[in-house]
Formats: structure tokens, C-alpha cells, sequence
């Protein structure tokens, strides 16, 4: 059986490849242009592009209606700029708020990184955007490559129902200038500069700062799991 | 440890009426196969994306793009870029529908840049991929449009800094001098714009052997790097070229085979 998803069309970039990559999940996708088009789903999913401030087009209407779905246990999966408007707001857009299901503000990658300049000028050898596979950590501990990932755990971490079966150090993709802090409901972690959120989860609701949809198996297990988490 | 973002290997489908086809300094086409078959193949290998570049020389060829963009799409889960004969921001569309996660623009983007900036504010930056040709002369590496024949009054360096100011996500940056030629990447013109923009830069023509894509990576400051020939006439493997990197030092996604063999 197939569960429905809505897909938020806020007119923030392409919906093609989130498509298909719901579908090789055995989710049912359905593009949601108005608030109403979330009554009836299992599943929510926040996808982005670009910048924060096309966020505001989800008006009042709009995160009354997520809220309350959120409330009421429907799972949300918001992917990168749309994991980014789960937090209380963005530097990229002050003023401009977020759901606040996750704690924290979102900071340019460049104001990130430059704080650790002053300890190593080497450390600022890193371009914004963050742009290309990276790979996914445990938010404790520092794990550098080299390492022999799957020694230490088979899972990346065995608290989080997203990440089930995705090892420590896989690969996603990635393309984004601004990023999450790390915080209670950071399940994972990347480096690029500095250390930031790259999967977050508190109960119904999720995010991924990279692409699932465009991030190989890593991204294909990822919707399996959510698919999963919406079909319970 | 700044950054653990790996150096990306990207294949390059050079498509013309809906088959796979590749030349020597942009001129002398041989057929390499079917696009969606090369692009599952090299996918399943571990190519970190591919291109898909539209040659194609008729009204027909060109309608029969948005097919081939579909069925090339419908085989991946890594992104797909498609460049070639994108003259406006609908073309764009038609591709992103279709299934392209970026767009390459190239002569367009020289006759009018604000295509650019039109492309990022809809799909965003990270979609909009501004494809430079160049070819040295004298000292100076001058871009070129259509296709590597029509020179424009511009250099690399500046025109990269201006489709960085303008919204471009990324350069597709390829040498028309060493571009089929097997004599490996042109990493002075490749250091020149990576180091002039912060935008990611993929190094482009000339790929011949693994050690080129090692110099392009350590001596371009490239940030991916492009390849078509040596994958299509199977030469160089992806898996086996990217293993090779990760040992030389270069971060690489490696990624285990999946029918357990390793």
C-alpha cells in the first residue's frame, strides 16, 4: 500500500527529482499548493532551494496548517532550505521566523567557519556554497577520515528512526551556504569549515541539510525510512 | 580537518539526435551509445554526477532532448546537469521538468547574462551552472561561445568573477585547446578561476589517464573533474579511478559495490 504525501510547493525550485525519489520509495507524492491539500496526508514534505526568504511565501495560513498537522503526529521531513525553516530563523533572512520545531538559529557557512580563523588560518581553505558529497557523523565525537567507519557501529546512530541502517560516514550530497546548529535535535553532523547539523529528528519531525533525492542509496534508505515511519 | 567534502569525478554524455557522441577539440564525432544505458552504467559505478551535454545540430534533435533528459533522469539518484542550447528561462524549465537538477548555459549566458540571474532566482543558485569555453591566446585565455567557433571579447578569469556576481552556483570550466585530446586538464587555466571565484569549479577537456584528474585536483584547485572518452571507450574505469585518488590523499566518495564482492 502506498501512503500520501504532500509535497509544499512554495515555488522554491524543482520538484522533479524529490518526486521520483518518493516514488522509489513506494510513497505516493502529491503536490500541495494550498493549505487545505494538507488535511488528508499521512506524510509532509518540506522541500528548498536558494534563499530563506522564500520561505516567506508560506504565509500564516500555511504553518497554522503545518503546525497543527505536526501536533496532531503526522511526520515532516523538511530537505535542506526546508530542514533550515524548521529552526527559529535564519541569519540569511532576520526577521523573517521559522517553525521553531527545532532550536537554534541558521548562520552563513562563511560567519561559521570564520570563527575558528583565528586558531588556524588553514581552516578557512573551504568555498561557500558547500557544494558536492560530504560525509554524515555522529553529533558526538569527532570522527576524521581515515577512520574505519564501520568498526565502530553498524548504524549511524541507533536513536534516530531516519537514519536506520545508514552507516557512520556515508556519503550525501550537498548544496547549500548556510547551515543549522548543532543542537538537542541533531542526529547528525558534517564538517565543512566547521560542524553543523546535517540531520535532525525529534519525534514526528525530521530534516536532512543534503538531497536524499539526490544522494544515492544514502538518500534512497533515507525515504525508505520515512516511508516507513509514515505507513506506522 | 576544514572540510571532509570530497572532489567530485563527473561523467559527460555529449548527446546529438538522442546518441551518445563524442570529438576531438569540439569537431570529428564517433558514437558511444545509448544516453540512459552510459548514464545507469556510470551512476552505478560511482560517478559522483553526470552531465548531459545537447549537441545536437537540428529543430528535430532538439525536441527529442526532453525525451532523452527524462529517460537519462529516470536511471539516477546522483545529480544530473544539462547544458546545451538553453537560450531562455522556458528551455530552462523544460529541462528542470524533465528531470535536470542544474542547468549549464555557455553562449546565452554570454549574449545576455541576465539569463543567469534569472535562472538562480527561480531554481536557485545551486542550479544555475554557467558552462565557460576557453582557448589560450598568448597569455591571455579567452571565452568562446557556440560550441567552441564564435570567440567574445571576454577572459576566463573576469567572465567567471561576473557569472559568480551575477548568481551562478558552480563553472563548468573546459579547455577548447585540450578538450578530446587525451593530453590531460589544463590545470593553469583551471587554478586561474578556481582561485578567482568561490564557487565550486569543475575542470573540464583533456582527461587521458588517471594522474591527469590527480593534477587537476592537487595543482587546479578544481573542485570536480570531468571526463567523457576515457569512460565511454571504457580505458579507465570510475571505480578503479577514484580508488587510486583516494590513495594518492584526495577525500572521494567510495562506495562499496553492491553485490558484496569487496
Amino acid at each position: 500500500m502506498s501512503a500520501t504525501v504532500a509535497l509544499v510547493d512554495y515555488g522554491a525550485g524543482n520538484l522533479t527529482s524529490v518526486m521520483r525519489g518518493l516514488r522509489r520509495a513506494g510513497i505516493d507524492p502529491v503536490i500541495a499548493t494550498s493549505p487545505a491539500a494538507l488535511a488528508d496526508a499521512a506524510g509532509i514534505v518540506v522541500p528548498g532551494v536558494g534563499h530563506f526568504s522564500a520561505t516567506a511565501s508560506i504565509d500564516d495560513e500555511w504553518r497554522k496548517a503545518l503546525l497543527s498537522r505536526v501536533a496532531a503526529g503526522v511526520p515532516l521531513l523538511g530537505i535542506c532550505l526546508g530542514m533550515q525553516w524548521l529552526f527559529e530563523g535564519s541569519t540569511e533572512s532576520p526577521g523573517l521566523p521559522g517553525l521553531a520545531l527545532a532550536r537554534g538559529l541558521c548562520q552563513s557557512m562563511n560567519e561559521i567557519g570564520t570563527q575558528f580563523a583565528e586558531l588556524s588560518p588553514d581552516l578557512i581553505a573551504f568555498k561557500v556554497p558547500h557544494l558536492g558529497w560530504n560525509r554524515l557523523k555522529p553529533p558526538w565525537g569527532c570522527i576524521e577520515i581515515g577512520t574505519q567507519f564501520g568498526e565502530l557501529s553498524p548504524d549511524l546512530n541507533s536513536d534516530s528512526r531516519l537514519l536506520a541502517g545508514v552507516e557512520p560516514g556515508a556519503f550525501a550530497y550537498f548544496a547549500h551556504s548556510f547551515a543549522a546548529p548543532v543542537g538537542p535535535e541533531t542526529v547528525a553532523t558534517t564538517t565543512h569549515g566547521a560542524t553543523f547539523a546535517s540531520v535532525i529528528e525529534r519525534d514526528n519531525v525530521f530534516g536532512t541539510q543534503f538531497h536524499p533525492e539526490l544522494s544515492s542509496e544514502t538518500g534512497a534508505a533515507i525515504f525508505a525510512n520515512f516511508a516507513r515511519v509514515v505507513r506506522r | 580537518m576544514s572540510s571532509q567534502l570530497t572532489r567530485r569525478v563527473i561523467a559527460c554524455l555529449d548527446v546529438r539526435d538522442g546518441v551518445v557522441v563524442k570529438g576531438v577539440n569540439f569537431e570529428g564525432l564517433v558514437n558511444a551509445g545509448d544516453p540512459a544505458a552510459l548514464a545507469a552504467r556510470y551512476a552505478a559505478e560511482g560517478a559522483d554526477e553526470l552531465v548531459m551535454l545537447d549537441i545536437s545540430a537540428t529543430i528535430e534533435g532538439r525536441r527529442a532532448m526532453v525525451d532523452t533528459i527524462r529517460r537519462i533522469a529516470e536511471q539516477l539518484s546522483v545529480p544530473l546537469t544539462v547544458g546545451g542550447g538553453i537560450r531562455s528561462l522556458d528551455d530552462a524549465r523544460a529541462a528542470f521538468d524533465a528531470g535536470a537538477d542544474k542547468i549549464a548555459v555557455n553562449s546565452a549566458a554570454l549574449a545576455t547574462p541576465e539569463l543567469i540571474t534569472a535562472i538562480a532566482g527561480r531554481y536557485g543558485s545551486q542550479a544555475a551552472v554557467v558552462a565557460i569555453d576557453a582557448k589560450w591566446d598568448g597569455g591571455r585565455a579567452m571565452v568562446f561561445g557556440r560550441s567552441g567557433t564564435s570567440a567574445s571579447a571576454r577572459e576566463a578569469v573576469e567572465w567567471a568573477r561576473e557569472v559568480e556576481s551575477r548568481g551562478a552556483g558552480e563553472i563548468l570550466l573546459t579547455s577548447i585547446d585540450r578538450d578530446g585530446t587525451r593530453q590531460g586538464f589544463d590545470c593553469a587555466l583551471t587554478a586561474a578561476v578556481s582561485g578567482a571565484v568561490n564557487i565550486p569549479v569543475i575542470a573540464s577537456g583533456g582527461a587521458g589517464g588517471r594522474d591527469h584528474f590527480a593534477d587537476v585536483f592537487m595543482r587546479g584547485h578544481a573542485d570536480a573533474a570531468l571526463a567523457a572518452s576515457i569512460f565511454h571507450f571504457a580505458d579507465t574505469s570510475i571505480p578503479a579511478l577514484k580508488q587510486w585518488l583516494s590513495l594518492q590523499g584526495l577525500p572521494m566518495r567510495i562506495t562499496t559495490p553492491k553485490d558484496g564482492a569487496c
